[in-house]
């Protein structure tokens, strides 16, 4: 690995006071740059972050994902708004290239993998095809989560509450309170950052050092912003974010996001 | 028009009424009058105050008062009139009650509008009135309720106001549409169209009467009805190539129903003064700012005067300068489309009294009803096209015998030049030709749902009435019924959606109806064109309960139910100014100021979809909301005339000497390009290489040219760092110089086949163009029945569906439908083929040692903006080196 540079303690106190009602600066620093991917802190433990929306944790083989949301698209369409039909397969092209790249040994999805209870039935057959060549691939782990309480065994992996690797926690809900090594989806984190009198809003990652709680990976996932006040019972101290942009990452210190005014 | 034909005349009762009044039917009246006794239909055509809308009406109300002396008849829908404008119908309707009580008719007239209560609309439809005022949204939605044919069977007469304001639009496409079907419904039924001063009147006589088709298509069996009437090769799912024309047509010739254009007597020419202030007339900006003084004057002077501008923030900007020189305290109001509905009433209502000296305002008082007082008419900024001029020009003086007066104010030296010439246009006659506008595919989608959702329709009679309609005349029998399915299942290749269908067809009648009455009723709630950004409602409250009304929400938020909400609710809404857009907002932090109805307001927070603003009245100098130039692109006609006048020096002797001293300079250093070349300036400034052209084809079509321009630099090694248009220049920069580039090949028309689609692929105009096409077929909701979607859910949502469903299924009828809007809209990628056809062999390449005269302007604008998907990754970037700087440092 060639050179990679910690960083140092990030306090602006001054002006995250002025631009964070709620939180408080960052105190430790969360992600790693390294060459041109971004590194992220959890407890002891250090993960990949990718552009898509993915963790790797290079020391347990994991590839994790989470809130795919599969057939989102579908649920609107009972309902009578017809959106287009793509998001799964889109969701499901994207998370193959990961695996073929990649190619983890386990693969966690952190639960909402599908939009509803309904969701698995209504898949395009082609669409549940690549889905289950995709879980036979390796090890693969389904949390449960809030819309998917279960998953049908015919798709293949296991279901799970909760797993542990090492001294991390792998759950769809984040806990209140601290909770050290903890991965979590379910809030589909997204940051706004804005320079040159324009402000843009970008999916991330949003993390403190002591967790993580994960993007949503679904192609029609929406987002709340990093700063509602939903995050603040989980990040205390405020968190800082990594944002996704057009195949690439930007790690951004919690002083510099904004809320969604 | 008076050619001594003898014109007949009106009944005795109504000859009575104008000679009561001291008055004489005027010409176009009464040949309005005889055109519809022959059943003929009629566009008339004449200038503001020329009792035109009177005129529209005298057939119905002579054919009402002959049968509304019968006490037994029964209700039924004699006329309807239609108004693109819903406070023009209250006002019309007022006025129109008066002829027709001091003549003593015994006729209804009513209303219906967004506002008028459901009891009354209910009642409206089981007892029609005789004449209904009402809006094209309205007529979309009677065609899309139960029974509709019993509603219209009857009527005699459908009068389209200020129609050369809606034909070209959206909202046109909808209403000719519901026009064929009602017309099928309704044989009998004239139609008449009352229109300003238009160019090309016989494009709009075949809008209004519609076009007959050569050989109607023979009627086609079978289930999907996909019959091969007319095969044409599948329209380029991206813009490769300029917008499709519909085949030349003919005028009064082809018209589906026989149809007459009425002209109505010009009035006396207008005197038009172009200001020549004395202050130094600035390099480039929009504000108006160094003339303000004169302005003043100028409103000193006249008895009342329309002050129109471009732009919202040109309004509020212009209102506060003008009441920072209001020595005399005069009663200057300001009037625009984002302030609360009750605040423009108020407005009108003082203006119509006579309590006003000047209102500022911008196109929200293009049309409308006259006030007859208004003596001058002011334009801030250049007018950007002949016809608007004229149009507002003609607000002032109505009485056709006195001229109007107008006044020209430029903001900068090319503005200069565009007044000019737009008031030599003037005093010509001439006006800005229009394109002849191409059906939307989303509207005719849209128009698919209404239809079933009224009475139930076979899909080759639906087809034939899209046809007769000039909008759709050139619609491919294959293109309609893509738009069916696409209104039916999604019109997705993955059939995915069959089992979810919004209109289903009876295997027996091939009768196509709504599944169903909540699919009905969805479509009923979101029915129009009109989609506006998202709007947040803009409310004042005090500082003093911001703390409370945060802590409220977040309290909801978390699903609290604490004594904080209860308080915070106590506390009321505060006063309601207006509204915002939302991108507006996004862009603002908290505590930064802006100008709204008039006064300078602190921005706090958002709160559901409101903006809470406190009063600033210490801030200075407030942060106004940054509009690059206006929303009107300069009209390809004026533009032409600009040039035209740039390189004829013989007009230079009527610009203002700090203009032509500007310009005699230009053609020492560099050149003045022939009015029909192309001047390229290449030039190092500051370690870095420019290159500046001088299109004038408007800021829209040299966005998008300098977005390509840097693709295609980027390719050529050349590392563009950036580009800048205004209204008349583009400029783009970089590291490398730029001196051997061949302009022939990088102004090359092909840049609009691959360049264009790659970048059309991240555009963010792109998205919110697709937005508008997916809400107005209905694949989206802007409401749901019981609730309204706050915007902000919606925006975010289509562009992740514009993103997958471009991915996955680029030739789909809403793309489509999004890539021909943005030829014209946002991207005025057609005005940008003409262009670059046009220059071709014909461009002009100067290397200079430095800055021309001519492009210091557009070097002004420099750094001002970023734009497109490279502008949002170097946000990201910004944010992101900082954190770097911030760590190291």
């Amino acid at each position: 690995m060639l050179s990679r540079s910690r960083m140092p303690m990030l306090s602006d106190s001054h002006r995250a006071a002025r631009r964070a009602p709620v939180s408080e600066p960052t105190p430790a620093p969360a992600f790693i740059r390294n060459g041109d991917g971004v590194h992220v802190r959890v407890g002891a433990t250090e993960a990949e972050t990718h552009a898509e929306g993915a963790l790797f944790i290079a020391a347990h083989g994991a590839l994790v994902v989470s809130d795919l949301h599969l057939e989102k698209g579908s649920s609107f369409a009972l309902r009578g708004q017809l959106i287009p039909p793509y998001d799964t397969r889109a969701t499901l092209k994207r998370l193959a290239a990961l695996i073929e790249r990649l190619k983890p040994d386990i693969v966690v999805s952190l639960g909402d993998s599908f939009h509803d209870i309904g969701g698995p039935a209504r898949m395009a057959p082609m669409d549940r095809k690549e889905l289950k060549r995709l879980v036979g691939k390796a090890d693969w782990v389904w949390i449960e989560g809030n819309h998917d309480p279960e998953i049908p065994g015919a798709l293949g992996g296991r279901t799970m509450r909760e797993l542990r690797l090492g001294e991390l926690t792998l759950r769809h809900e984040p806990r209140e309170g601290a909770a050290r090594g903890e991965i979590a989806g379910h809030l589909h984190p997204c940051a706004r950052v804005s320079s040159r009198g324009r402000s843009v809003r970008a999916r991330c990652f949003a993390a403190d050092g002591e967790r993580l709680v994960m993007p949503a990976f679904g192609a029609y996932a929406g987002g709340l912003n990093v700063r509602d006040v939903a995050f603040a019972p989980i990040f205390p101290a405020g968190a800082a974010a990594v944002l996704m942009g057009r195949g690439k990452l930007y790690p951004v210190a919690g002083a510099r996001l904004i809320a969604d005014a | 028009m008076d050619d001594g034909r003898p014109i007949a005349k009106l009944p005795q009762r109504f000859e009575d009424w104008f000679a009561a009044r001291g008055w004489r039917p005027r010409p176009h009246q009464l040949e309005l009058a005889e055109a519809a006794a022959q059943g003929s239909s009629a566009l008339l055509i004449a200038p503001t105050g020329g009792g035109k809308t009177l005129a529209g009406f005298l057939p119905s109300l002579i054919e009402l008062a002959d049968v509304s002396a019968s006490r037994s008849r029964r209700h039924a829908l004699h006329t309807l009139y239609i108004s693109p404008l819903k406070a023009l119908t209250a006002d019309v309707a007022r006025n129109l009650e008066i002829p027709a009580r001091e003549m003593g008719l015994n006729i209804r007239i009513e209303t219906r509008t967004g506002d008028t209560p459901p009891a009354k609309r209910t009642r409206q439809r089981a007892f029609p009135p005789d004449i209904l005022l009402t809006t094209p949204e309205q007529v979309m939605l009677l065609m899309a309720s139960e029974h509709p044919r019993v509603f219209f069977e009857d009527l005699r007469a459908i009068i389209i106001d200020e129609i050369h304001a809606v034909a070209p639009t959206k909202r046109g496409d909808l209403l000719a549409l519901a026009l064929a079907r009602i017309g099928a419904w309704a044989p009998a039924a004239r139609r008449i169209g009352l229109s300003a001063t238009v160019a090309d009147p016989d494009a709009l006589a075949s809008w209004l009467g519609g076009v007959q088709k050569e050989a109607p298509p023979p009627p086609l069996r079978g289930r999907a009805g996909r019959g091969g009437v007319q095969k044409s090769a599948r329209r380029q799912p991206t813009t490769s190539a300029p917008h499709p024309l519909p085949p030349p047509r003919k005028g009064e010739g082809d018209a589906l129903i026989r149809m007459q254009i009425i002209r109505g007597a010009g009035g006396a020419a207008a005197h038009v003064e172009v200001l020549e202030s004395e202050a130094l007339v600035p390099w480039a900006g929009h504000t108006g700012r160094h003339a303000m003084r004169e302005v003043y004057e100028a409103i000193r002077r006249a008895k009342i005067a329309l002050v129109f501008v471009n732009t919202r923030a040109q309004a509020e900007l212009t209102f506060q300068e003008l009441w920072r020189v209001n020595d005399d305290g005069l009663p200057i109001a300001l009037h625009h489309g984002s302030l609360d509905v009750a605040q423009r009433r108020k407005v009108e209502t003082a203006m119509a009294a006579g309590a006003l000296r000047a209102v500022v305002c911008t196109s929200t008082l293009d049309l409308g009803i006259d006030w007859g007082e208004v003596d001058l008419v002011i334009q801030m900024g250049a007018p950007k096209g002949c016809s608007r001029l004229v149009q507002r020009i003609g607000r002032a003086n109505h009485r056709l015998d006195e001229p109007s007066n107008a006044l020209l104010v430029p903001n900068n030296r090319f503005e200069v030049l565009e007044c000019r010439a737009a008031k030599d246009a003037v005093a010509e006659g001439a006006l800005d030709g229009e394109v002849a506008r191409v059906g939307g595919l989303d509207c005719l989608a849209q128009h698919i749902m209404g239809a079933s959702c009224g009475e139930p329709f076979e899909a080759d009679a639906l087809y034939a009435e899209a046809i007769s309609t000039a909008p759709y005349a050139a619609l491919t029998r294959e293109t309609f019924d893509r738009a069916l399915a696409t209104v039916a299942t999604g019109g997705y290749a993955l059939r995915s959606y069959d089992r979810y269908r919004r209109i289903v067809q009876d295997p027996n009648t091939n009768l196509w109806r709504a599944r169903g009455k909540q699919a009905a009723q969805q479509h009923r709630m979101n029915v129009g064109a009109i989609v506006e950004a998202d709007y947040l409602d803009v409310r004042l409250v005090s500082p003093r309960t911001m703390g409370l009304r945060r802590a409220a929400a977040i309290a909801a938020r978390k699903g609290e139910n604490t004594a904080v909400i209860s308080r915070a609710n106590a506390l009321g809404g505060g006063r309601r100014l207006g509204k915002i857009e939302e991108w507006l907002i996004e862009s603002m932090s908290p505590g930064d100021t802006f100008l709204f109805a008039g006064e300078i307001v602190r921005f706090e927070a958002v709160m559901e979809t409101e903006a809470l603003v406190t009063r600033a009245p210490d801030a200075r100098e407030p942060k106004i909301p940054s509009y690059a130039g206006g929303k009107f692109p300069l009209s390809t006609y004026l533009a032409e005339r600009v040039r035209k006048m740039l390189h004829d020096r013989k007009s230079w002797k009527h610009l203002p000497e700090q203009v032509r001293e500007w310009l005699t300079l230009q053609a020492q250093r560099s050149i003045i390009p022939k009015h029909d070349e192309l001047l390229v300036e290449t030039f190092p400034r500051a370690n870095k290489f420019y290159l500046v052209c001088y299109p004038f084809e408007g800021r829209l079509a040299q966005q998008t040219l300098g977005m390509l321009l840097t693709r295609r630099l980027e390719r050529m090694g050349k590392k563009p760092l950036g580009f800048v248009a205004s209204e008349y220049a583009m400029s783009v920069w970089g590291f490398e110089p730029l001196t051997d580039v061949d302009m022939d090949k990088l102004f090359d028309e092909d840049m609009l086949g691959d360049d264009l689609d790659a970048w059309l692929a991240e555009a963010a105009l792109m998205k919110r163009t697709f937005r508008t096409c997916a809400i107005i077929a209905g694949m989206i909701e802007k409401r749901a029945p019981g609730s309204e979607k706050s915007g902000r859910q919606i925006t975010f949502s289509t562009d992740l569906i514009y993103d997958v469903l471009r991915q996955h299924e680029p030739d789909h009828l809403l793309l489509q439908a999004a890539f021909a809007d943005a030829g014209e809209g946002f991207l005025d990628i057609r005005r940008l083929a003409s262009l670059l056809k046009r220059v071709k062999g014909r461009i002009v390449h100067r290397d200079l040692d430095r800055t021309s005269p001519l492009a210091v302007p557009v070097m002004m604008e420099i750094g001002k903006e970023l734009v497109g998907a490279a502008g949002e990754e170097q946000v990201l970037k910004d944010a992101s080196e900082a954190l770097l700087a911030e760590a190291l440092g």
